[in-house]
């Protein structure tokens, strides 16, 4: 019987193409909107998860302050305040994973005729579990490398690409700042940070030897920034004011004076982002939600002028036997039906939109089957909710007056 | 009395008008035996519509009863009305009533969609019943694609689609030029050969001749009950 029924509905939206397609159309945009700002705001948060999972998790920077010479200030990292035993005492702190002090410049890298300029970061080996970063090919360097500041460097991809045109770089030997250094390992490929900025077009070498050979730092044990890793996300804030309440202490900064160092949370710098796109995602479910109330008043707006357009059928069907009950389910089937078909063109849509903007501005939208399972849920439900009335009304009719209407 | 198909004892239907309660239908009694081909004959106004509604179950008696193959109707509820329409009546109707969006043999079906009938035994139904009223050819046809008569041929299919006991006819020629009547009376006829029983309402003398039995109604009463043929007494 209910095949029959949904047989029946479905001619009965047939008969009235246009009408159809009209009522529809509320219930397309707001399901539409729906998978949209599902994909969106799905894809917004993979894109955050991915960033912070190639940036390291939990991590935060400590930069060295900055100092005037001469009324000229220079900017952050760029006074000589931090320095390796800084590091070394924040490693002992409770809460901390890994502590990496790290000095970075641009520095043009030779290979034979070939060159090529990249970031150069002077770290310790802890540098690299901090950031989760692996070797593809070779081998890392040591604490003994810091120690002696032996002239080694590992490579990123693009560097590799870039300088070595293919060749191995492992065991060859290029040149920064006139000091020839030996490639001993190939970084694995970490993609874009947050600011675009390519992570694979990197140079990472021993803190001691950037200090005295690539950057010549005139305070000899000074960084400007160490990187901390805290062991959770819930002990950022701790280790956060621990490590500023140590560095004050060992600065001997009095109390009321600045601090001569910052923190950057990195973390934090990826959940704003990813605030940013769950506050537009919120915006389409807010646009959706009123396409859908008013997609549904629409439905329920046609289905009571049909009742009355039928009003004479519904007194037939009662004539030969039809229950309250089955002109009810006639009605309902049939709101439902619409609301249905107006999600399936929506579900559509919302696929081709956000195809589209993953297409033409880039960004990462996530398509899964929960959008699709909320957008039905939400159809059957805007289908029910605003059909049930006027297939009440229809249920309710006298079936002798309902005869007699012309 | 068991075996009548329908017992009405002291039928009385009122209405509520603005002008206070109106009784349509005053303490009627009437027996119809199975196989019996009876006309309801009376002016407008008369309470035969009153009556027939009662009969089809689409409306409830204020005062008296009804039994309908034994059972006393005034005491079921919707849906076991709307079963009895479905299994137990009938309808032809004046206006014929088909669906105008469904194919023939679909509208003829209709009843077995309500009785929970599969999909194949009502084609297979629907074919039939109108190979019986000689439409076959018009199974896929809309309603609107055949002439009066033949609608109102495939209206009496329907009818006859879930095996009834009785069929109730209101006015089934009332919008039919009199060459087609008597093809529609003829069926009927045929029909009350096989042993259905008949109700027919009409206001016209010719087409109640057909029937065997004629009941005269005045005022919400019957005024007259003779067979035909015989002197109106």
């Amino acid at each position: 019987m209910l095949k029959a029924m949904l047989g029946e509905a479905w001619l009965a939206m047939g008969a009235n193409r246009l009408r159809t397609a009209l009522t529809m159309l509320g219930m397309v945009i707001g399901v539409g909107a729906v998978v949209i700002m599902m994909a969106i705001g799905q894809g917004a948060q993979y894109a955050v998860q991915q960033t912070i999972s190639t940036m390291g998790s939990n991590l935060f920077i400590v930069l060295s302050g900055s100092f005037t010479t001469a009324g000229v200030r220079s900017g952050s990292a760029g006074g000589p305040t931090l320095n390796v035993a800084d590091a070394e005492a924040i490693a002992e702190l409770d809460g901390v994973t890994h502590v990496a002090p790290t000095h970075q410049g641009s520095r043009q890298l030779v290979y034979g005729a070939q060159n090529w300029s990249s970031q150069v970061i002077g770290t310790t080996p802890e540098f690299l579990d901090a950031r989760a970063w692996s070797i593809v090919n070779g081998a890392g360097f040591g604490d003994s490398d810091v120690r002696s500041a032996t002239r080694v460097a590992l490579i990123g991809k693009t560097v590799a690409e870039n300088l070595f045109n293919g060749e191995d770089p492992v065991g060859k030997t290029m040149r920064i700042m006139q000091n020839p250094f030996i490639v001993i390992g190939v970084l694995g490929s970490k993609g874009q940070n947050l600011d675009g900025r390519d992570q694979d077009d990197t140079v990472i070498i021993p803190l001691s030897t950037a200090q005295r050979k690539v950057f010549g730092t005139p305070f000899l044990g000074s960084v400007r920034m160490i990187m901390v890793q805290a062991e959770s996300a819930d002990a950022m804030p701790r280790v956060m004011d621990s490590v500023t309440a140590l560095l004050r202490q060992r600065h001997r900064l009095r109390e009321g004076t600045p601090d001569d160092f910052f923190m950057r949370n990195l973390s934090a710098a990826a959940e704003s982002e990813a605030e940013t796109t769950r506050t537009m995602s919120i915006l389409l479910g807010a646009i959706a939600s009123i396409s859908l109330l008013v997609g549904g008043i629409g439905i329920m707006n046609i289905m009571l002028v049909s009742v009355t357009e039928r009003t004479r059928e519904i007194g037939i069907r009662m004539a030969i036997g039809a229950r309250q009950k089955d002109i009810l389910t006639q009605f309902l089937l049939e709101a439902v039906m619409i609301s249905f078909a107006g999600c399936l063109l929506g579900l559509l849509l919302g696929l081709g939109i956000a195809l589209g903007i993953n297409a033409f501005t880039g960004m990462v939208v996530v398509i899964s089957g929960s959008a699709a399972l909320v957008a039905f849920a939400v159809a059957a439900t805007v289908g029910i909710f605003f059909g049930w009335y006027p297939a009440r009304k229809a249920a309710r009719l006298d079936p002798i007056e309902a005869l007699r209407y012309q | 009395m068991g075996e009548s198909v329908i017992r009405v004892v002291g039928l009385g239907k009122s209405y509520e008008t603005a002008a206070g309660l109106f009784p349509a239908l005053k303490g009627v009694d009437l027996d119809i035996r199975p196989g019996e081909y009876i006309a309801i004959m009376g002016p407008s106004g008369s309470g035969k519509s009153t009556f027939m509604n009662l009969l089809g179950c689409l409306d409830t008696p204020t005062v008296g009863d009804y039994f309908l193959d034994g059972h006393n109707v005034a005491h079921l509820d919707k849906d076991a009305l709307a079963r009895l329409r479905n299994r137990t009546l009938g309808f032809v109707f004046q206006g014929f009533n088909l669906l105008p969006r469904m194919s023939l043999q679909d509208n003829v079906a209709l009843p077995l969609v309500y009785a929970g009938v599969d999909k194949e035994s009502r084609r297979a139904a629907g074919r039939e019943l109108l190979a019986k009223v000689g439409l076959a050819q018009y199974a896929e046809s809309l309603p609107n694609r055949i002439s009066g008569g033949q609608q109102q041929r495939v209206a009496i299919a329907r009818a006859l689609v879930n095996k009834p006991r009785l069929i109730l006819a209101d006015e089934p020629t009332g919008n039919l030029d009199s060459h087609t009547s008597e093809e529609i009376m003829r069926l009927f006829g045929e029909l009350n050969a096989e042993g259905i029983t008949i109700v027919l309402v009409t206001h016209e003398p010719d087409i109640a001749a057909h029937a065997k039995r004629q009941v005269k109604f005045l005022d919400g009463q019957i005024v007259g009950d003779h067979l035909t043929g015989e002197a109106p007494c």
